[in-house]
């Protein structure tokens, strides 16, 4: 995507939503769902259209796990930390995952194809370990299970 | 006539490939030239049968499960949509003991009807309790919710009726009613069930409480790691409007509400309820002081109804059925049901909704079958990330608020995590600490910075580094935790920490002996 269409879309987004109640999460979502990430140039436009200082808005991204402000690759496999997951065995495929994809938390394949976040419960524990990629959730994940994803997603 | 066959559409089921099982269904009985009307209903709670496919046979629901693609061509063979004998058939799923047992007022849908299906919802007693709220005086319907002596399902169980009276009594133009669906806390799943498996008994939940207490606009604040719940609500939001159960004339009432979904984007501490507020109005999501109570100021600083969802979706049974008929279920100060929600190390995991009362042994045993590994269950972590950690020797508490806070644990949100004996408590505390620094807020000093010396401090215990002197120092540390934070977050870290130091003193190197404090 070209500067200019990045700088139209946010536009649209912001003229879209700005004058909702407490516009500023939903143009957030609005501009990482579109562009997969929240570019530092697009912070002056959302502040000014909401009447907010660069701060501000800059201090709300950051301040929320799940807006990144870095291109993502072109998978993101959020893996479940939590108590329920760790009950059946996450911390060996949290070990395992990184490994394969051979990158730790937060970081992006050099190929760009994954990037790799912690999540901190999918709701999916009845059918612990489970992660998510993309808005595919999967459950009862064990470490050949994960291989056969990844490998059908194109690692 | 064709056949209806009912898969479940629920993210969890769909996990563990129910999608794939409904396609291959779609498939053989197109290619055996037969029809059926494929529904995706909400999960029944029993995950480990899932994906559950069920038929309906003489009026009455046959279940087969856990049924995966290459069950598909034997299940036509042995004529399931007849509900015939096969290796996978479970006979009635109503009979099925896991369900059987249980009492199924604010769940009473989920499983059964089509999700987003508005006429299901009304052919199966929806809207009832929002057409008797229509015809009572708002102090009336508040009066009910009282009288039902439901307590705010969340965790934090202050009583609903009270909440709404006070937002009622205050003066405004302008009210809201906020939806706590930031469901956060590991170990629980109700909520995404309810919103994916009934989302209109949410939303009819709170287009009473909107009218109850003169609130005309509802926000239902979701969870960014839901996106089965975000979709199955737009859906059934759009059909209410259409159907003028939501808009400016709710069912020529002259009453007006509005409903929006609002997604949050993965702070465990925007389900605090000012932190949330906070959130919705578009801030970070900072920890308010209270007072002001959000009843009185709240959202935009407006009087404010904030509930939780099973709260919230609890509602519509009560107005339907009377406050005293829920008030007839539980035991003491907690009365009506309790949606469960049996995750992590055990056999049958799964939601189980039942009146108060029941013990936590029967919980475990009883419906959850013990651990899924056979292996003895050494704790149970109950109420989420910042319940204490529950010994053996506690399983026979009653699943009751009170009888919980008297063991210095917690019932919260009803979610059950068990453990089996390979897991290493001390681990499992330092983990808590670890937890709670990256979720902090950074508004209170002794959960910012407390928690991040807890780490460290939990590194020394376990390396056998000052052992004893910093168990004292760990247990200063959580004195000031709990008694210096505004909120949950860094006023409950210390349970799970404690509780584990206390009932598993050998994880963490201690003999009781030298533990004692």
């Amino acid at each position: 995507m070209t500067e200019s269409t990045i700088t139209e879309t946010v536009q649209t987004i912001i003229a879209e939503l700005k004058n909702k109640q407490g516009a500023l999460l939903p143009i957030l979502h609005g501009v990482q769902d579109a562009l997969g990430y929240i570019p530092a140039d697009s912070v002056p436009a959302i502040a000014e259209a909401l009447n907010l200082s660069r701060a501000e808005v800059h201090g709300v991204i950051s301040f929320y796990h799940y807006f990144r402000d870095t291109p993502p690759g072109k998978h993101t496999v959020h893996l479940c930390r939590a108590e329920s997951c760790q009950s059946m065995g996450s911390n060996a495929l949290e070990d395992h995952v990184k490994a394969k994809l051979g990158i730790d938390y937060h970081e992006t394949t050099a190929d760009g194809q994954f990037s790799l976040e912690p999540v901190y419960c999918l709701g999916n524990c009845a059918c612990s370990p489970a992660m998510q990629i993309g808005s595919d959730i999967y459950g009862r994940v064990s470490v050949a299970a994960f291989d056969d994803i990844i490998n059908d997603l194109g690692a | 006539m064709s056949i209806t066959v009912y898969i479940s559409g629920d993210s969890s089921a769909i996990s563990i490939g129910a999608d794939r099982t409904a396609a291959a269904i779609a498939n053989e009985a197109a290619q055996r030239g037969v029809a059926i009307n494929l529904v995706r209903n909400g999960s029944r709670g029993m995950y480990w049968l899932e994906p559950l496919v069920e038929v309906v046979v003489n009026n009455e629901r046959v279940a087969y499960g856990a049924v995966n693609p290459s069950d598909v061509a034997s299940l036509f063979d042995a004529d399931f949509l007849n509900g015939k004998a096969h290796a996978l058939l479970l006979g009635a799923t109503e009979e099925i003991p896991y369900f059987k047992k249980q009492q199924r007022l604010t769940f009473a849908r989920v499983g059964i009807t089509d999700p987003i299906s508005l006429d299901d919802y009304i052919a199966h007693d929806g809207y009832r309790g929002l057409k008797n709220a229509i015809g009572m005086s708002q102090a009336d319907v508040v009066k009910h919710v009282t009288d039902s002596g439901l307590r705010g399902r969340g965790g934090a169980a202050f009583p609903t009726g009270i909440k709404w009276n006070t937002v009622l009594n205050t003066p405004s133009e302008q009210k809201y009613i906020i939806c706590n669906a930031d469901e956060g806390d590991s170990g629980t799943f109700s909520d995404r069930m309810i919103m994916e498996g009934d989302p209109f008994v949410l939303i009819e939940g709170m287009t009473i409480a909107g009218l109850a207490v003169g609130a005309n606009q509802g926000f239902i604040y979701l969870r960014v790691e839901y996106p089965h719940a975000h979709k199955a609500l737009n859906a059934a939001i759009a059909k209410a409007y259409e159907a003028g159960y939501l808009g400016d004339n709710i069912q020529g009432s002259g009453k007006k509400f509005d409903l929006e979904v609002r997604l949050g984007a993965g702070a465990y501490v925007c389900g605090e309820e000012t932190s949330l507020m906070e959130s919705l109005e578009g801030k970070r999501g900072l920890v308010r002081f209270k007072p002001p109570l959000p009843a009185i100021s709240g959202l935009f600083g407006q009087p404010t109804v904030v509930n939780n969802v099973i709260s919230l979706a609890s509602v519509p049974v009560i107005l339907d059925k009377g406050g005293e008929y829920y008030r007839d279920f539980g035991m003491g100060r907690s009365r009506g049901t309790l949606p469960l929600q049996l995750a992590g190390n055990l056999k049958h995991t799964g939601l189980v909704e039942i009146a108060f009362g029941m013990t936590l042994r029967e919980l475990l045993y009883d419906f959850g079958g013990g651990s899924a590994t056979g292996r003895p269950i050494k704790a149970v972590q109950v109420g989420g990330p910042l319940g204490a950690f529950v010994p053996e020797s506690q399983f026979d508490t009653p699943l009751d608020y009170e009888a919980f806070a008297a063991n210095w644990t917690v019932l919260g949100h009803g979610g059950v995590v068990a453990f089996d004996d390979t897991m290493n408590m001390a681990e499992m505390a330092r983990y808590a600490m670890e937890f709670c620094a990256i979720e902090s807020c950074g508004k209170c000093t002794p959960c910012r910075i407390g928690s991040t010396r807890g780490i460290e401090v939990m590194d020394d215990i376990i390396n056998n580094v000052d052992r004893e002197k910093n168990v004292v120092l760990l247990r200063s540390l959580c004195d000031t935790l709990l008694n210096g934070s505004l909120c949950a977050l860094g006023g409950m870290t210390p349970y799970p920490v404690l509780s584990a130091l206390n009932h598993f003193p050998e994880d963490f190197g201690l003999t009781s002996h030298t533990n004692a404090a």
